[in-house]
């Protein structure tokens, strides 16, 4: 096996790498988060002075303190960065005490008072709609966030040619991220008058765009600077990053150094979740198993705030139907308010809720029909040229889906496995089930926004080169990725290429590092700004090497001519650049191809390309406990191109080992909105006794769209193994689970 | 301990001496800020999830349920003492990077040294083993097999 290489492997593993919670300056100040022991009141008063008054305190800040702009949001601007008028959820922050020791902070914590009227709190979405029910955000109008539809072919006629039809009710619960490292942020007023920021936070250029706001400052006046980060797997975006403004608005007010380092129950109890869905969904279909409609109602619980709902909720509404091709479809999405800790992006962000709907409603289908559920995928699944439920045609990359099924069907040895499957039958304790699941994904952020990334590569004298990309290191190894795709791009050793230390005041906002978009668009960038350089260089050494500049081609650590056998060592080629006083230097930029949506319809080509997987599980569960084990899982992907195989591997099997955890023993409880579980004791994310066997099939076909040819797998990994082992577990149990996650009874296993 | 007699502790092959002022501090807290030994994380503070192992006489223990009197006499081992002192790394170091089994890398100093001290117990340990080994220890990026792979490879130095 191919050793895998990171540029932060040493650092990482020798303990020399610094989080945000490492970092130390002089006189800097600790601060903590106040919260109130409510989850739906009129504040009337927060009292501070006893706080203050503590040896030991500097300040304790509130929303009286801000000098720019409270209202938060990346849609609505309904978060208040400092509860002012009401606490929504129980995780509102209502002061940020700084103190000079963070133990005396967390003292301090406890003295400020909150005075409040308790109001009704709503925790059922569906109760929100009710037309009496009281309002969570009373100038929003109603406790609606939005709503999205597909209205495609004619439902009725759909259901009226069908010859089978089947409905089920499915329901999803809130999940948390579970990133090692807690929300941290260091905050440094500097001489310039720039507040530099350190933080754990997965989107450095919206922390510094809510910064700003907050602190009434531009954005030249807010440096973000990456910092190696714990996680963060969508979850660090709203709540880390106005960890980070808070912090800024306290080192800002206070001129000095202050770092914020969250607790394990304050994260969990600040920091959004994964939406939890209510999914109605009928399927009908003809007698030789096509599917003819789908009728499906989403009820999304937002929680407090909007912060992604909407997003998440589009794709839910997009990816609806599955891989599949459906003629008839109406669908119907509402994303609601309620007095829940609020939800928003996760890994998955709303494919993995809908995935263990439809992956379970094809099984169910196909028994109805009496075929296997695997030629039932096959006859329905989208193929080269096929137009998705929103009418776009896939003709523009490979159309993989058939591929990775037969794939994972083959390696798993599916058929002959499904013999044995114990379907609830009387021998011995361990029942046997295997399962599948599969979907298709569209990549990157499609029609929620714009979709541009940029790369600077900036070479040195002596042939050493720096590099930067607009996408931020979350852990996943995407300074990697670069560092690699550059290397192939200008035929040199990776050794000699330096990830620049990221800052968003060195380079363009490129975006969000979610919605597996990283490598996509940064190696696309990385891509274009090297077309720039080598075009740069072949201007210059071309007439040494006598061959036009289009004819120079980067091989070895080395400049070669067309036909010709005259070569120059990239080194040399870097010093006749600067000694004919021509920078090599290249900016590049990437733009995601187009995309269209109408939302009155849901129709048009909502991503620019896809992507395929499926996944399989062996699993037993034991028949006395209920307790399921899982064996060996499968997964088959298509990347598009592989830039560094370890840490492909690594997506694949912690998206399998998140997965299942969604399946099987993941879950925040709340009791009236209020989280009992706020510890990794009694939230159980997979240990290492935990989970399966895991074998990655990687398939590569390059996609067109993507100038490296590479796509994203962060979450495509995730998202279809709650169906896998809800499917497996039916197979070992005979019995069907339709919420998550999944608890069976002990006794009789089911 | 009499009042100007100082407590011994060898952290990292260092004889290190503690204050008196600081025997009763939280043994995270104090590798930590005392002693700037931050490759110890904090990942839940309740000792759930192993982000904070370090090893105490060879054996794996979680700082941030520990005082520092309780290691007092002791031998403890950080990450930041697990190279060599040249910065070559030790083969389970170099094993974690070469199989992949490092993410995010914050819960890698406490998984290396978990595994380290199970390895000088048991150095032909099967899958199994290693799970079972392994089980103080969360990582929410890897789904483990790498860092399994790692530990498998990793095992043949540790044969006497």
């Amino acid at each position: 096996m191919e050793k895998t290489w990171r540029n932060d492997a040493y650092a990482k593993v020798t303990g020399q790498a610094l989080y945000t919670n490492d970092l130390a300056f002089p006189d800097m100040l600790h601060a903590v988060p106040v919260y109130a022991d409510y989850v739906h009141a009129i504040i009337d008063q927060i009292h501070i002075q006893d706080a203050e008054d503590l040896d030991g305190v500097v300040k304790v800040i509130t929303s009286q303190d801000i000098p720019g702009s409270n209202r938060h949001g990346q849609i609505e601007k309904d978060y208040r960065i400092f509860a002012d008028d009401k606490i929504r959820y129980w995780g509102d922050v209502v002061a940020l005490v700084v103190a000079r020791d963070r133990k005396t902070a967390i003292e301090a914590a406890e003295l400020v008072k909150v005075e409040a009227t308790p109001l009704p709190s709503i925790h059922d979405p569906e109760a929100a709609l009710k037309p009496d029910a009281i309002l969570i955000h009373e100038e929003h109008g109603s406790n609606i966030i939005n709503t999205h539809r597909i209205r495609r072919g004619d439902i009725e006629k759909g259901f009226d040619a069908s010859d089978i039809i089947i409905e089920h009710k499915f329901q999803t619960q809130f999940v948390e991220h579970a990133y090692l490292e807690p929300e941290a942020a260091l905050a440094v007023p500097r001489a310039d008058g720039v507040i530099e920021i350190h933080g754990s936070m997965q989107h450095p250029f919206s922390t510094r765009r809510f910064t700003a706001a907050l602190l009434g400052m531009r954005l030249s006046d807010v440096e973000v600077v990456g910092t190696p980060m714990g996680g963060g797997f969508g979850g660090k975006d709203d709540t880390a990053a106005v960890v980070c403004a808070r912090t800024a608005l306290a080192a800002k007010l206070l001129g000095k150094p202050v770092k914020v380092n969250y607790d394990r129950e304050w994260s969990i109890r600040e920091s959004y979740k994964r939406h939890p869905y209510r999914v109605t969904y009928k399927m009908g279909l003809s007698s030789d198993g096509l599917i003819k409609a789908v009728r499906c109602e989403i009820i999304a619980d937002g929680g407090a705030y909007c912060s992604t709902t909407p997003w998440v909720t589009w794709r839910s509404t997009v990816q609806c139907c599955g891989p599949y091709q459906v003629d008839h479809v109406h669908c119907d999405t509402v994303g609601v308010y309620t007095n829940n800790v609020f939800t928003g992006a996760m890994r998955g962000f709303g494919s993995p809720q809908m995935n263990f709907v439809v992956e379970q409603m094809v099984e169910l289908a196909a028994e109805k029909v009496g075929m296997s559920a695997v030629e039932l995928r096959r006859k329905n699944m989208v193929q080269q040229g096929s137009a998705t439920i929103t009418g776009q045609v896939l003709d523009n990359h490979t159309v993989s889906m058939g591929e990775v099924l037969n794939a994972v069907i083959e390696d798993i040895d599916y058929d002959e496995k499904l013999k044995q499957c114990s379907f609830g039958k009387p021998e011995g304790d361990e029942l046997y089930g295997i399962g599948l699941a599969m979907s298709y994904r569209g990549m990157s952020l499609g029609a929620e926004g714009a979709d541009f990334c940029a790369a600077i590569i900036n070479a040195q004298f002596d042939g050493s080169i720096l590099l930067e990309v607009g996408i931020h290191e979350n852990g996943q190894g995407a300074e990697s990725a670069f560092i690699l795709a550059l290397a192939a791009e200008l035929g040199v050793n990776r050794e000699r290429i330096r990830y620049r230390q990221s800052s968003t005041s060195s380079i363009p906002d490129s975006g969000t590092t979610v919605a597996s978009r990283g490598t996509l668009m940064g190696t696309g960038a990385v891509v274009r700004a090297a077309d720039e350089f080598k075009k740069k260089m072949s201007q210059v050494v071309a007439p040494s090497l006598k061959c036009n500049p289009e004819e120079v081609h980067f091989k070895d650590d080395r400049l070669h001519g067309g036909q010709s056998d005259h070569s120059i060592s990239f080194d040399r080629a870097i010093r006749v650049m600067y000694l004919n006083r021509k920078f090599p230097f290249a900016f590049g930029e990437f733009q995601g191809p187009s995309v269209t949506w109408d939302e009155k319809q849901g129709r048009g080509k909502p991503y620019f390309t896809w992507v395929y997987g499926c996944q399989a599980i062996e699993l037993t569960v034991n028949k006395q406990t209920g307790r399921v084990k899982l064996l060996n899982a499968i997964a088959a992907h298509d990347v598009g191109r592989v830039v560094n195989p370890g840490m492909l591997n690594g997506q694949i099997y912690g998206g399998i080992a998140m997965g299942s955890g969604y399946a099987l023993s993941e879950e925040v409880q709340l009791d009236a909105g209020k989280i009992t579980n706020l510890n990794l004791n009694n939230y159980r994310i997979l240990r290492s006794t935990d989970v399966p066997e895991m074998k990655a099939i990687v398939i590569e076909n390059r996609d067109p769209n993507s100038p490296f040819g590479a796509k994203g797998i962060g979450e495509p990994t995730n998202e279809i193994m709650a169906p896998a082992i809800a499917n497996a577990v039916y197979r070992a149990t005979g019995k069907r689970f339709f919420n998550l996650p999944i608890k069976i009874d002990a006794q009789n296993g089911s | 301990m009499g009042a100007d007699k100082k407590m011994i502790i060898q952290i990292n092959r260092n004889d290190i001496a503690i204050p008196e002022r600081s025997t009763g501090m939280n043994l995270l807290t104090f590798l930590r800020e005392e002693l700037r030994l931050t490759g110890v994380k904090i990942g839940c503070g309740k000792g759930f999830c192993g982000s904070c192992t370090i090893l105490v006489d060879h054996k794996p223990a979680k700082a941030c349920q520990k005082t520092v009197v309780d290691i007092a006499g002791s031998s403890v081992l950080t990450i930041e003492g697990m190279a060599n002192p040249d910065g070559t790394l030790h083969p389970l170091q170099q094993a974690f990077i070469d199989a992949g089994a490092i993410q995010c890398g914050y819960c890698t100093p406490g998984m290396v040294l978990t595994a380290h001290g199970y390895l000088m117990r048991n150095p032909n340990p099967t899958r199994e083993q290693i799970k079972r080994a392994m089980a103080p220890n969360l990582c929410r990026c890897t789904g483990y097999q790498q860092i399994f792979e790692a530990i498998e490879t990793a095992a043949e130095h540790y044969h006497l």
